[in-house]
């Protein structure tokens, strides 16, 4: 797993894309930042952290389409999977390399409170810490997908649009809850939409259903991409 | 130790490898030969783990790959196909990451030097897999295999796209090797697997054709004798001598089977191969005959069978089950005639083409996919 995450990082630095991806997510944050919290002279960190949501949502693809589509295309999937390792373990060092990146961009939120620890005096400090929680098991869920759906496609666009997709439909999953009529499906989509279990975390909840539920996103697709590499053996 | 047993592949509905079954002893280099799409790589991949097998039993050093694969590959080298390659990555940064994806437990820097060196690639081992040529990422394809000092090997066609100078050092350092290693090598190329491989697995349509040594392939179909004789018939070459005269003075030698004129190669001489009654010698009547007519013979040669024929007739006519039949030579003979006149026709054809086709093949053309692998 080590190994597989080493590498990961190094071709994620050695390439434009995590550069890329960490200039766009500090700008964007960034911005809203300044608009948020600097210019309306506030320290609640509901904004920036809910705009990063639809930011992730186009971004993270970037990230995780790489990961296995490209393996498939150049070959190298043999190289790993008769290699002395688990599946599991090639999975989680490309999941752990991912949410490193990503958790690389989330430093600067640090910086942001920091900045304004300074300007205001203090800062809710818990709510921050919930928001980063938050935060970093969106990610995590977003990743995930990601990397499976990088392991069904050999192109690496296919697998960005792909994710895209499913990112989009877990986020309006609660728009659609709200105009739905019918009680059993409305429930259902609720369960399942991303956004709203996530705009609870910068409302400064912390519910442990919410959290359960990611950890279970993240454990059911990286679950799911263990199985489609077992799969592929048997076709 | 590798042993396979009754290893099965289905694609679909379409049979990759059917029932195959081989042991390869340690220290053996095992030659795996076939025409491109017959199953050698598939073979190789359930071999190393990469797929599973429809049905059979393949057991690494007693390991069964599928029961416990991690134990099981740590006992393998493998070099696919396609080497596994990381363009962004250095030569160097790349065997690492293969040191540590195979947990290898030997002094890293040393190891991995060594390494560069049998395969000669430490000139460019700080350059990135991107920029070298097709000679040098096979080399690569190698090392990578070579890390961790695996006792078993498996080679997938390793010498693609090599330089003859290269080809040869890679065929040197395989021999080298399998003094200590198991090695496992596929090629369709017949004078490499002659040079290296100590038994030779004959694999066509998925089925295994013949198993068995060079020699002794060679023995089992090479017993007919057959000669190419030049006579020169002189200035009247064409009143005197028509190739059909010809064919009858050296017809009535007692034991000729056939004579068959193969055309003029030179001013005023004519070429011609017989074909003699087993255990029969020609050479001196021969002489005799043609000195007696004055056609002096300015040429003859025994044709000895090629393992390329050997190769062409057992993948032609691989119904015919030859496996293991150096040892019951009487039951073989009928079997063979049966299966040269099924592929006698055909095999001329077929080395007319090859002929053509050697040339960029032995440079290392690319075509060297496997139908199997994509089905």
């Amino acid at each position: 797993m080590l190994a597989v995450y080493k590498r990961e990082m190094k071709a994620y630095f050695s390439s434009p894309i995590a550069y890329i991806y960490l200039a766009v997510f500090c700008l964007i944050t960034g911005y809203v930042f300044c608009l948020g919290n600097l210019m309306s002279a506030t320290t609640s960190f509901s904004s920036v952290f809910s705009v990063v949501f639809t930011v992730m949502m186009v971004l993270l693809p970037l990230l995780t389409m790489r990961l296995f589509a490209d393996e498939k295309k150049q070959k190298t999937d043999q190289g790993l999977l008769t290699a002395p390792v688990s599946l599991s373990g090639i999975v989680c060092g490309k999941f752990f390399a991912a949410l490193s990146v990503f958790a690389l961009g989330m430093l600067v939120y640090i910086c942001y409170a920091a900045v304004l620890n300074v300007l205001a005096g203090s800062i809710p400090f818990a709510e921050f810490v919930g928001n980063m929680c938050g935060l970093l098991l969106l990610g995590g869920s977003f990743i995930s997908i990601g990397i499976f759906v990088s392991s069904l496609t050999e192109l690496q666009i296919v697998a960005a649009i792909g994710t895209f997709i499913i990112n989009l439909l877990l986020y309006i999953c609660d728009l659609i809850a709200s105009n739905m009529q019918w009680e059993p499906v409305k429930a259902v989509l609720n369960a399942i939409g991303f956004y709203s279990r996530y705009t609870e975390f910068t409302q400064g909840i912390l519910n442990v259903t919410s959290v359960l539920y990611f950890l279970s996103v993240i454990f059911v697709f990286n679950f799911l991409t263990v199985r489609v590499l077992e799969r592929r053996r048997w076709s | 130790m590798i042993e396979v047993k009754h290893l099965t592949k289905n694609y679909g509905s379409k049979t990759a490898v059917n029932d195959i079954s081989f042991t390869v002893s340690d220290g053996e280099i095992l030659g795996f030969l076939g025409p491109n799409g017959a199953g050698k790589s598939t073979t190789m991949n359930i071999l190393t783990g990469y797929i599973s097998a429809t049905d059979g039993q393949v057991l690494i050093n007693g390991t069964d790959i599928l029961d416990e694969p991690r134990k099981a590959k740590k006992h393998i080298g493998y070099l696919p196909e396609i080497p596994p390659l990381y363009p962004d990555m250095t030569v160097e940064e790349y065997l690492n990451f293969v040191y540590d994806l195979k947990k290898c437990r030997l002094p890293r820097k040393a190891h991995i030097e060594e390494v560069c060196g049998l395969v000669k690639i430490k000139d460019v081992s700080k350059r990135l897999i991107r920029h070298l040529s097709k000679g040098y990422r096979q080399r690569v394809g190698v090392a990578q295999a070579l890390v961790g000092n695996p006792e078993i090997l498996i080679l997938d066609e390793p010498t693609v796209g090599l330089d003859p100078k290269q080809i040869l050092d890679i065929r040197n350092l395989i021999k080298r090797l399998g003094k200590k290693h198991t090695v496992i090598l596929s090629s369709h190329i017949l004078s490499e697997i002659q040079a290296v491989c100590d038994r030779i697995v004959i694999i066509n349509k998925g089925v295994i054709a013949a198993d068995d040594t060079a020699e002794h392939l060679s023995q089992v179909v090479t017993e007919d004798v057959n000669y190419t004789v030049r006579l020169d018939l002189g200035a009247a070459y064409t009143v005197d001598a028509p190739p059909e005269n010809v064919i009858k003075v050296i017809s009535s030698i007692d034991g000729v089977e056939k004579t068959v004129f193969a055309g003029s190669k030179e001013d005023n001489t004519g070429d011609f191969e017989i074909e003699v009654e087993e255990g029969k010698d020609i050479r001196r009547e021969l002489f005799r005959r043609m000195s007696d007519r004055n056609w002096p013979i300015l040429e003859l040669r025994t044709n000895v069978m090629s393992l390329e024929d050997i190769f062409l007739r057992i993948t032609m006519g691989s119904e015919i089950n030859l496996k293991k039949s150096g040892d019951k030579k009487e039951e073989n003979t009928d079997l063979k005639k049966e299966l040269f006149k099924k592929v006698d026709a055909a095999v001329g054809t077929i080395r007319s083409e090859k002929q053509s086709g050697a040339d960029t093949e032995d440079a290392g053309s690319t075509d060297s996919s496997d139908g199997t692998q994509e089905g």
